[in-house]
């Protein structure tokens, strides 16, 4: 590994804002274009919940693969076009009072900034942009001619596959790893945290404290501004 | 005529410096949470503090005298006139230890400016609390320091901490003549007058390290804060031999250039407990039976209590700390006069240096309060503090052993301290050299954006703060031969340390003589409260 210039990446669901993926397809369940189109696809999401749940429960590369099936059939045009709107409603207001800061904080660091997010990616990129991400790996979806097919462009990037492409990354870039820093909420992660020489819990949920408190890792809020 | 056992009593009763003998009784001695009662060796020489000095009878009339007549300067209400801008910087509250009762001192020094400000017409005031790289107070904090009035009517729009990390709150006055940068906080220098309120618990506090310390940020800090200064810092109780205070000086000096700084400087006396824990103010020779009980009772009910609950239930105690000097005026007169006032409290003359010390270390720090005494804070406050509780020549020869009473627990504050953790563990196992700790790892911590973030947004000490304390011993490890832990409850805590360790005090000190001789001398700092010496021989 090249001792080259350090990253942060930071999830973002949970950690830099209060929303997470169902918020967004949430979003664009309601926002269908048609009155009919709107109620189809909130019932259809309504009645999943139990599925996802349990999805969720196996693990969460089962879950998205899940979820990401929801997108079928929704235009490519529709969907980034939304974003922008989806951002503005729903992404923005979320954003946690203390996320600018500690991404300046990283910045200040000379850290590249990176967004890494199991989000897909037309979803987020204005919340990248809007925080002054550098990067972001982030989930896409599988369009055939300019429509989704339900399926994310592989490798999917959620758990242990989020380490591979922060380990990829950092060497496609000439970034340390052990230089750098990774933040999130969620155990889940706790590979992508792993893999870094900086990790951190942010807002953490029990199972990433406790495991946080046994590693000696710093605990940080970003609910305060 | 006095029969010869009066006349022992006598001695033993007045005199600061007591030689042990056959008769001696055992001594107390701090143990992190506990304490332990030992005998000591025949000739031991225990240097006992002096008696509290007496408080000031009217301690806001105290203040007010001073304000209006000050050392150096116009009276502050002359300073005044309507629509000027004024800060008003006040020491955070690692001092004084332990916490005093209320009302703090700080709170009556604020209740008079506050008060003269708002009668001059002067509405563009902040309170600044100048934490420098400490941690952040909590509110419940902030309001004990300050009082419900205050912190109602201030917090947090008007009253609130320093950031050493705000990019856009600090400006670079300059530097010194040796380089040092002068960064202060922006909203104090572009005041136009700064008034600083000031608690000196003991002589290396106050003066321009108030402000140049206070209210500067990391690089600022550094300055002095760094291996080099502190190895010529003979002590840090004695400003004119302290390296680390000259450098501060002149940091002061070029602040004093472009601000107008008004400082007001207190100091309190030593008397620490009081109540039902007032034994721990006497000799032992002193003693009553029932003192004797409720010492017995004490160490058997902290014995039964979980390490968090004897920790919280001793820093609930607070001191009845009494204010004995109030000055107020230019920064260098104002604090000679408090350093005056403060030598008379501590300084026991002593005409010897010893082979070994021994240290009771207490449950409490500067930086630990409400919190952990974790490990780092264990050798800052034996080579950094009691070390240098000394003016002329240290109380230990060169070379001599230091016997530390303290569980030495492996135990930090994720809140308080996440970079210790990370200092103690990654760091220390590699090196204890100060200087290459400063070269390798230093700024990678300082600038660590978990660390900053902390310190900013919650209650954590700064990422450099670790190295900062470790460096604070650094004068007194050049100095000493040798650390023994006494009664550490773990091997490794004073292994990665550099320390030896002993299960009892006889132990140690049969560890101490095997180097020393058995014709070593031995003193005791006898703690509590605090106690220097001074040896100008």
């Amino acid at each position: 590994m090249p001792a080259g210039g350090k990253a942060a990446f930071f999830d973002v669901d949970g950690t830099l804002v209060r929303t997470n993926i169902v918020h967004a397809f949430a979003f664009y369940a309601m926002n269908q274009g048609t009155i009919f189109g709107t109620a189809w696809n909130t019932a259809r999401t309504l009645a999943s919940l139990p599925f996802l749940w349990a999805a969720d429960q196996v693990n969460r590369k089962v879950f998205n693969e899940a979820f990401y099936a929801f997108y079928r059939g929704q235009s490519e045009d529709r969907l980034v076009v939304l974003s922008g709107e989806l951002f503005e409603k729903v992404l923005r207001p979320a954003i946690y009072p203390g996320a600018a800061k500690l991404i300046e904080e990283a910045r200040r660091a000379g850290c590249r900034i990176v967004l890494c997010t199991g989000a897909l990616d037309f979803t987020v990129r204005a919340l990248a942009e809007h925080l002054g991400a550098d990067d972001l790996l982030a989930n896409r979806m599988h369009f055939v001619d300019g429509v989704a097919t339900g399926r994310v462009v592989p490798p999917i990037i959620e758990g242990a596959h989020k380490a591979v492409a922060i380990r990829d990354y950092c060497v496609r870039e000439g970034l340390a790893l052990d230089r750098s820093h990774a933040y999130s909420d969620s155990f889940s992660d706790y590979p992508m945290l792993a893999v870094v020489g900086h990790p951190a819990a942010v807002n953490p949920d029990l199972r990433l404290r406790n495991v946080a408190r046994a590693y000696e890792w710093p605990v940080l809020s970003t609910a305060e501004a | 005529m006095r029969t010869p056992s009066k006349l022992r009593r006598f001695y033993e009763a007045t005199e600061q410096v007591v030689v042990t003998d056959r008769d001696s009784p055992p001594r107390l001695l701090f143990y992190g949470e506990d304490f332990l009662v030992e005998d000591l060796p025949v000739g031991t020489k225990v240097i006992f503090p002096r008696p509290p000095v007496a408080g000031l009878p009217n301690v806001k009339a105290a203040i007010r005298q001073a304000l209006n007549h000050p050392e150096g300067c116009d009276p502050l209400h002359a300073k005044l006139r309507p629509g000027m801008k004024v800060t008003v910087a006040i020491d955070d509250i690692s001092l004084p230890l332990p916490p005093m009762r209320t009302p703090d001192v700080r709170q009556l020094v604020l209740e008079v400016v506050l008060e003269l400000l708002a009668d001059s017409g002067v509405d563009d005031v902040h309170l600044i609390i100048a934490i420098a790289l400490h941690r952040r107070m909590t509110e419940a904090e902030v309001r004990r320091m300050v009082g419900d009035r205050i912190f109602e009517a201030w917090w947090p729009e008007r009253l609130y901490h320093h950031d050493a990390e705000d990019p856009d709150g600090l400006v670079t006055l300059g530097s010194t003549a040796h380089g040092e940068k002068v960064i202060v906080n922006r909203r104090a220098a572009e005041s136009d007058l700064l008034v600083y309120v000031n608690l000196n618990l003991v002589p290396m506090d106050g003066g321009h390290k108030s402000v140049g310390t206070g209210l500067t940020s990391y690089e600022g800090v550094k300055a002095h804060h760094e291996p080099n200064t502190i190895r010529q810092s003979w002590s840090y109780m004695d400003p004119e031999h302290s390296a680390l205070h000259r450098s501060v000086d002149r940091i002061g000096r070029v602040i004093d250039e472009a601000i107008d700084v008004f400082h007001i400087e207190t100091t309190i006396n030593n008397r620490m407990f009081d109540g039902p824990l007032d034994f721990l103010m006497k000799r032992e020779e002193a003693f009553t039976d029932l003192d004797r009980l409720k010492l017995e009772g004490m160490r058997a009910a902290l014995r039964q209590l979980p390490r968090a609950a004897r920790r919280a239930l001793l820093q609930a105690v607070p001191a009845p700390y009494e204010v004995i000097a109030v000055h107020a005026g230019r920064t260098e007169p104002t604090h000679a006069k408090i350093l005056e006032a403060s030598y008379g409290q501590y300084m026991v003359d002593v005409d010897f240096q010893a082979d070994v010390v021994i240290f009771g270390m207490p449950y409490i720090s500067p930086y630990s309060v409400n919190s952990i005494l974790n490990p780092l804070l264990v050798q800052v406050m034996a080579c950094g503090y009691f070390f240098n509780f000394y003016r002329g020549k240290p109380l230990l020869k060169p070379g001599g052993t230091l016997i530390v009473a303290h569980p030495c627990t492996d135990a930090f504050d994720p809140v308080q301290h996440p970079s210790y953790i990370e200092f103690f563990h990654r760091l220390l196992p590699e090196t204890r050299d100060a200087l290459v700790l400063e070269r390798k790892y230093e700024r990678e911590f300082a600038e660590n954006p978990s660390y900053v973030h902390m310190y900013r947004t919650g209650h954590a000490y700064h990422g450099a703060h670790p190295f900062f304390m470790w460096y604070w011993g650094e004068n007194g490890r050049q100095h000493l031969g040798r650390i023994i832990a006494v009664g550490a409850d773990n091997e490794h805590v004073p292994r990665l340390l550099g320390w030896d360790s002993a299960a009892t005090l006889a132990e140690a000190i049969d560890m101490a003589r095997s180097v020393h001789g058995r014709g070593a001398e031995i003193a005791m700092l006898h703690f509590p409260p605090i106690v220097m010496t001074q040896n100008r021989g």
